[in-house]
Parts: C-alpha cells; sequence; structure tokens
C-alpha cells in the first residue's frame, strides 16, 4: 500500500494533466483546471513551510552557537522587519514594506546580477582558448559574435555584423533546437516513467 | 454727385448687413436637415460563431464599427433564442469589436446583434447573426502532437519490454553522470560536505523532478560514504520533496542516524537572494562536489563560478538552451538537456528505465527523420508544388496550436 495509493495518484493525476492539453471537453477541463488550482493553493501554503524551516534552522544555531551562527540574527532580524512591517501596514505603494523592498531588496538583487558581468568575463576568458580545434572554433565564432555586436566590428570591416546574424540564426538556432528537441523527449520519457510507475526511485526504492 | 455717392454708400451698407444676417443666423429648416443627417454610429459585419477548441457554452462574436456619423455612449450585445425570448447579455464600453458570450446553451440557435446607445436609449442596432454553440473533443491543432505521442508511447513501451526480456541494451557513456561517485569520494576523501542545488523552479517543472530523482541517489550514496549532504532550496514544497527524498536515501543506505534535517533547508523564492544565499554556502562551508541540476536561469553562472572559486569539483544539468554554455565554461561535467533526464535509468541500470531511454532515443531518430524528410521537402517544394504539400503536411503535423 505504501507504494500503491502514491503510484495511483501519480498515474491519475499525470493522465487527467495528458487528457487536459489535448481535450477541452467536460470534465476533463474541469479535472485539469482544479488540478491546478490546488497546486497553487498547495504552493501558497508552503511557503509557510518555508518560513516555518528559516526561523527553526537559524534559531537553532544561534541557541547552539553552531558554525557561521553570527550571520543567523542578520538573517532574522531581516526577516522579522519586512514581515511585521507588511502585516502592520500592508505591502502596498508607499508603506514601509515596499519603500524597504524598493530601496533594500531590489538593490541588493541588482548588486547580484551585475557580478554576472564579472563571471561572464572570467568564464570567457578560460572556456576562449585555442586548446584544440573545437576550441578555436568557439574562440572563432565568439570573437566574431562579440565584435558584431558593437559599432567597432562594423567599422572594421561592414560583414562582420551580418556574419554575426549568420552565426547567431543558423548555427547557434540549430544547436538550441537539438537542445531542445532532445530535452522534449527526454520530458516526454521522463513524464511516461513517472506516469506509468517505471520510475519508483522518488518513491524511495523499486520494489 | 454727391447724391450718387450717398446712394451707393447706402446700397453698400444694406448688402453688408443682408450677408451679415445670413452667416449669423441660417433659415431653421437647414439646421434641421443638417441634424438629421448625422445617425449614430452602428456595428456592421457582425459575425457569430461557436467558440472553437472549447468545453461547450460559448459563441464568439465579432463586428466593426460605422466609421460615419454620432459616436454612441456604449454599445449592447443582444441574443434572443428559438423560443422568442430577448435578452440584453453585457454593455461595452465604444470601441470593443469582439465579445465573448459564455452563457450560451449548447445546441440552441441564437441569434445575436449589437445596439448602439446614446443618451441612455438605443439608437442603432446592427444586423443579426446566428451562431449555435457545442462542445469538441479534442483540440484540432493538437490532433498530429497527439498521434506523435502515442508513437513514441509505442516506441517506449516496446523498448520497455524488451529491457525487461533482459536483452542488453547499450547506451553511450555520459560522463557526467559517471562522475557522480568520483565527486561523492572525493568530498569525503577531503572530509568536506557535498553541495546539492536542485534549481530555482517548482515542483510542477519537469527538470525539478528529474533533480529530485538524482538528489535521491546522490543521497543514498553520501549515506554510504558518510559525507555531509547540504540541499538549499528556492521554493518550499522542493525543500519538503527533497527532506522526504534524502531521508529516504539515507534510510535505504541503513544511515538513518546520519540524516539531517536541518542540511536541507529553505532559503529563498527570490532568484538572486537564492543566489547570494547558496554563495555564502559555498564560500563558509566549502563544498569539494557540487551539484548544479535542474532549471536555472541568470543565476547559473554565479553559482557556477562561485563554485568553481572554492575548489569544488562541479557536475551541472540543465534543460535551459540558454544556460548551458555558462554551465559548460565553468563546470567540470555538464549534463546537456536529455542527459538531465537520462541520468536516473543511467545511474540505476535498471532494464525497465534503460529500455525507455532506448524509445527515448528511438523518438528522436524519428524527429531526425522528420526534419531531413521536411527540409528536402520545403527546399524542393519551391519548384514542384507536390512536395509543398508535403511540407505543408508536416508543419502542421508538429504544429500545436
Amino acid at each position: 500500500m505504501r507504494l500503491v495509493i502514491p503510484l495511483a495518484i501519480t498515474f491519475v493525476t499525470g493522465m487527467i494533466m495528458v487528457l487536459h492539453f489535448f481535450v477541452p471537453h467536460q470534465p476533463i477541463k474541469l479535472l485539469g483546471d482544479n488540478l491546478q488550482d490546488w497546486f497553487m493553493i498547495v504552493t501558497a501554503a508552503s511557503i509557510f513551510l518555508g518560513a516555518l524551516n528559516l526561523m527553526h534552522v537559524h534559531f537553532r544555531k544561534i541557541k547552539l552557537k553552531l558554525k557561521n551562527w553570527k550571520y543567523s540574527p542578520v538573517t532574522l532580524t531581516g526577516f522579522m522587519v519586512m514581515f511585521i512591517a507588511g502585516l502592520i501596514y500592508g505591502v502596498t505603494e508607499a508603506k514601509p514594506f515596499d519603500f524597504m523592498f524598493m530601496n533594500m531588496v531590489a538593490p541588493m538583487g541588482s548588486t547580484m546580477f551585475s557580478l554576472l558581468a564579472f563571471f561572464v568575463a572570467s568564464a570567457a576568458f578560460r572556456a576562449f582558448r585555442a586548446s584544440n580545434w573545437r576550441a578555436t572554433l568557439l574562440l572563432t565564432s565568439a570573437f566574431i559574435v562579440m565584435l558584431g555586436q558593437v559599432p567597432i566590428g562594423a567599422m572594421i570591416w561592414d560583414k562582420i555584423p551580418l556574419a554575426k546574424v549568420w552565426l547567431m540564426t543558423f548555427p547557434n538556432t540549430a544547436g538550441q533546437r537539438a537542445v531542445m528537441i532532445g530535452a522534449a523527449m527526454g520530458v516526454v520519457s521522463t513524464s511516461l516513467r513517472m506516469i506509468f510507475g517505471i520510475e519508483r526511485s522518488y518513491l524511495g526504492g523499486t520494489d | 454727385m454727391k447724391n450718387l455717392s450717398a446712394f451707393l454708400i447706402i446700397l453698400l451698407l444694406i448688402s453688408a448687413g443682408a450677408a451679415l444676417a445670413d452667416n449669423a443666423d441660417p433659415p431653421e429648416s437647414v439646421v434641421t436637415e443638417a441634424v438629421e443627417e448625422l445617425e449614430v454610429r452602428r456595428a456592421i459585419d457582425l459575425e457569430a460563431s461557436d467558440t472553437p477548441e472549447d468545453e461547450g457554452g460559448s459563441v464568439s462574436l465579432t463586428w466593426l464599427m460605422e466609421t460615419e456619423g454620432v459616436t454612441p455612449d456604449s454599445l449592447g450585445v443582444m441574443r434572443s433564442d428559438p423560443f422568442g425570448g430577448e435578452e440584453h447579455i453585457t454593455t461595452l464600453p465604444v470601441g470593443t469589436v469582439m465579445y465573448r458570450d459564455q452563457s450560451a446553451n449548447n445546441g440552441t440557435e441564437y441569434n445575436y446583434w449589437v445596439v448602439s446607445y446614446l443618451g441612455g436609449t438605443i439608437e442603432a442596432c446592427s444586423d443579426r447573426a446566428v451562431a449555435i454553440s457545442s462542445a469538441q473533443w479534442i483540440y484540432r491543432g493538437r490532433i498530429g502532437m497527439l498521434i506523435i505521442l502515442f508513437l513514441i508511447m509505442a516506441v517506449i513501451i516496446y523498448y520497455i519490454e524488451i529491457g525487461k526480456r533482459g536483452k542488453e541494451l547499450f547506451i553511450r557513456e555520459i560522463a557526467g553522470l559517471t562522475a557522480v561517485d568520483d565527486a561523492v569520494g572525493r568530498a569525503t576523501e577531503m572530509g568536506k560536505p557535498v553541495l546539492f542545488i536542485p534549481g530555482i523552479m517548482d515542483m510542477d517543472n519537469i527538470q525539478t523532478i528529474a533533480s529530485i530523482v538524482i538528489l535521491g541517489r546522490v543521497a543514498r550514496k553520501t549515506a554510504e560514504y558518510g559525507s555531509p549532504l547540504l540541499v538549499p532550496t528556492c521554493r518550499s514544497v522542493v525543500m519538503s520533496v527533497a527532506q522526504e527524498i534524502v531521508k529516504e536515501g539515507y534510510l535505504q543506505a541503513g544511515r538513518s542516524d546520519a540524516y539531517n534535517k536541518e542540511n536541507i533547508q529553505y532559503l529563498t523564492d527570490d532568484q538572486f537572494g537564492y543566489a547570494a544565499g547558496v554563495d555564502g554556502i559555498m564560500v563558509r562551508e566549502k563544498p569539494a562536489a557540487i551539484f548544479l541540476l535542474g532549471c536555472f536561469y541568470a543565476e547559473s553562472l554565479i553559482l557556477a563560478e562561485t563554485g568553481r572559486s572554492v575548489g569544488a569539483i562541479q557536475i551541472a544539468g540543465t534543460a535551459m538552451p540558454s544556460q548551458i554554455p555558462f554551465f559548460v565554461a565553468a563546470c567540470d561535467y555538464t549534463l546537456i538537456g536529455e542527459e538531465l533526464f537520462a541520468a536516473s535509468a543511467y545511474l540505476s541500470r535498471e532494464p525497465k528505465l534503460l529500455g525507455s531511454l532506448k524509445g527515448q532515443d528511438a523518438g528522436k531518430l524519428f524527429f531526425l527523420i522528420l526534419i531531413i524528410v521536411g527540409v528536402i521537402a520545403a527546399s524542393i517544394g519551391d519548384f514542384w508544388s507536390p512536395m509543398k504539400s508535403v511540407a505543408e503536411f508536416l508543419r502542421n503535423l508538429v504544429t500545436v496550436n
């Protein structure tokens, strides 16, 4: 029973969602829509689980003075201040919650995002080494695309932007679509394995 | 001479006065005619049809508005049924040119017309249009995909049966998956933890599901080797599922005592907040092995480069085409697209699962043939029309509407 009930639930819900994609008729549509709503409700409700876990983990760290426990009060303070501000004043515009979000959370997010520029540079520096013919091909393509993206490329030779467009439109799109087709086949295969109970490792065993 | 001049001046003044009187106050009959000519604009070319691809109970209406005339205050959609009942369905703002009546009964013939309101009264109405609502059993634009799905399912089930019979199935080596044991072993030797990042999407994403399945196997391996396993998550549901999966892995390895629930923790739903949190864990804990498996967006390189900077062996895998180059550049091993979904079967070596992998490959071969035939048909179709219809058929077959 420990395996049969989850497998039955997976099969029924999986089949409903597959049919929901192809059949607009009732009761499939109603069932499919309801299942999607249920997922939204479960996800929304589970945010409390996440918040509780966050509090539990950090309170425990402080209590037991575990490694790096000094960061935990910062996390908890940030969490509690935002939570209480939202609870008392609401989350609408021009309220303390919105002010903190726009002036603290959003800039910190942007800061993290801006790090990407430096990481791209360091990763490109390592990746674009002409160590073999494939790496050389990558290096040449990248060089053309980068030059084609900036005005100096066209100043050097007016065909460079055209070469960049060709590289992005044909070899790049073909490669991306190949990955997508392969991934789509993987999605179908994984879904079938799950729906038909062939893949059971997520239930804790193959018996 | 003086008399003549005075006469002319008087004549001019009289003419000017008459002309001014003409301009200032036109005859009453002319005003009436002008107002009668400006009629209220009405809806024209009204078309009513059953809403396609739905569960019924819906009729779609489209119309245009006359360009000349007085603009109405609002529009009203009216309908009558075969029993003579007339009803006003809705009032719409001027400028609306379509409406979907969701209150129709299937099989009932309705007459629809659009009226123009001005000052609260109906000043004009459109011609009538007739429609009957009905339910459809299948999305017509998805029939081709349904056929392809059945074919792929049949092939996968066929290969699963072959696998069950015990026939040896060749699966090419996937370096990233072969390295899983090495990565966990390295972490054990170095006495450092293993970090598993299941992407930033929720459990409704198939990549997260594939990632969680791999997490189960990694958890069993870390339990056997005795390495701590850290799983920071971006979604609460993923955290709950990951806790269960890891616990199960430890149970299967007979090391339930080593399971630490606090190691699978929720950080935040925020994309870059999560990236910052995971980067912090990497820098503080210095894991020896990092698994980045699942759905990633712009944070992929931030995570992978930080992982690289702490000297961890990194195995990444995603089906996001735009993030794969970042992982290839920054990680030791990368599972590209389908390899992420093949991981569970590859690691378990179960015949049934390997059979499904073989079926997946057969499906890819099918699409490869379809693409080649399509390219040839489309190329030749420019000169030979029968091939053009072949190309069109193939395009319709794989297009999902």
